[in-house]
């Protein structure tokens, strides 16, 4: 009798501090894996953010930077740039990257930095409080939309994955989701994929990864992983939607 | 013959491993850990196929699995 499946190498043996039924946990483990099928953990220098996500330098054992809010793929254009041999990644969550860092992704992607940026959408601010993202549902309540979001007032939430697609420095642009096993395995071949891209020197890939939020959605973690494959995926569609080289 | 093991200080009882087993053989515990989670536990180990779905959709990799 033999283990089959086991810890990553890349990822430390602690405990983190997500909630039950948060899927950061998931898609730590996938990164990891991928990172370890690719042999470039020691070559890795990770790019942390603001929010959940910042503990990510406790969690995986490589080289962290810790970004100023939304400002990751600044700093990972400038750690590939001086360290071009290195493999670098951002994990980001929607109020980082879409709200407060959507100048920096933008720019960074449309640059078509050698890059891969991981961002995980769970439709709230998760760290600071269950504030409204601008991935925030129409209808959803929040800490900071009591009422549901208004679609005439707030507008409606991003897609971010085809926003970046239409830009020509991107070469892969993907949507994943891990609430079943189905959806899983796909997350775990397009996050390999994303970072073939990047071992490969063929540009700038990105992941949009649909997360629960159980404590910010005010359920339990059985209902909110439910949520995240009704409400979201039917308003968030998984998918590639964009690979250049066709990997 | 398969086994899991699932780690209790690790576990935090979401139950997201409850749905996956295709044979629905985790279920949760009626006791609390330490930390005040009720984790999940084996049923029937002698039925687990060793498929190893529980261990991928676990959040917490707190699931071991031996074939």
């Amino acid at each position: 009798m033999h283990q089959v499946f086991k810890k990553p190498v890349s990822l430390k043996d602690i405990q983190t501090h997500f909630c039950p039924g948060c899927h950061h946990g998931t898609f730590h483990r996938l990164v990891a894996e991928a990172m370890d099928e690719f042999g470039v953990q020691e070559r890795t220098i990770g790019v942390a953010s603001v929010g959940c996500s910042v503990f990510l330098y406790g969690y995986f054992d490589i080289d962290v930077v810790e970004a100023p809010h939304g400002r990751a793929p600044a700093v990972a254009t400038g750690v590939k740039r001086a360290r071009p041999d290195s493999f670098v990644f951002t994990y980001q969550g929607d109020g980082d990257l879409a709200a407060i860092g959507t100048s920096e992704i933008i720019h960074a992607a449309n640059r078509g930095e050698d890059i891969t940026v991981i961002f995980v959408n769970n439709t709230t601010y998760g760290m600071t409080g269950g504030q409204m993202a601008p991935t925030t549902l129409v209808g959803q309540r929040t800490s900071t939309s009591p009422y549901g979001r208004n679609r005439s007032k707030d507008g409606a939430p991003i897609r971010m994955a085809e926003l970046l697609a239409q830009l020509e420095g991107v070469a892969f642009s993907a949507r994943v989701a891990v609430n079943n096993p189905k959806n899983l395995m796909d997350a775990k071949r397009q996050i390999k994929k994303a970072f073939r891209y990047q071992v490969e020197g063929k540009g700038f890939s990105f992941i949009e990864a649909l997360s629960s939020c159980p404590t910010n959605w005010g359920m339990d973690p059985l209902s909110a992983n439910e949520r995240v494959g009704s409400e979201m995926c039917s308003y968030f569609p998984l998918g590639v939607f964009k690979n250049d080289s066709g990997l | 013959m398969a086994r899991i093991e699932i780690e209790e200080t690790r576990c935090k009882g979401c139950g997201l491993c409850t749905l996956a087993c295709t044979r629905k053989l985790i279920a949760m515990s009626e006791t609390i850990t330490k930390q005040g989670y009720v984790t999940a536990v084996m049923t029937d180990q002698e039925k687990c196929t060793g498929c190893a779905l529980c261990a991928e959709i676990c959040p917490d990799v707190a699931i071991r699995v031996f074939k």
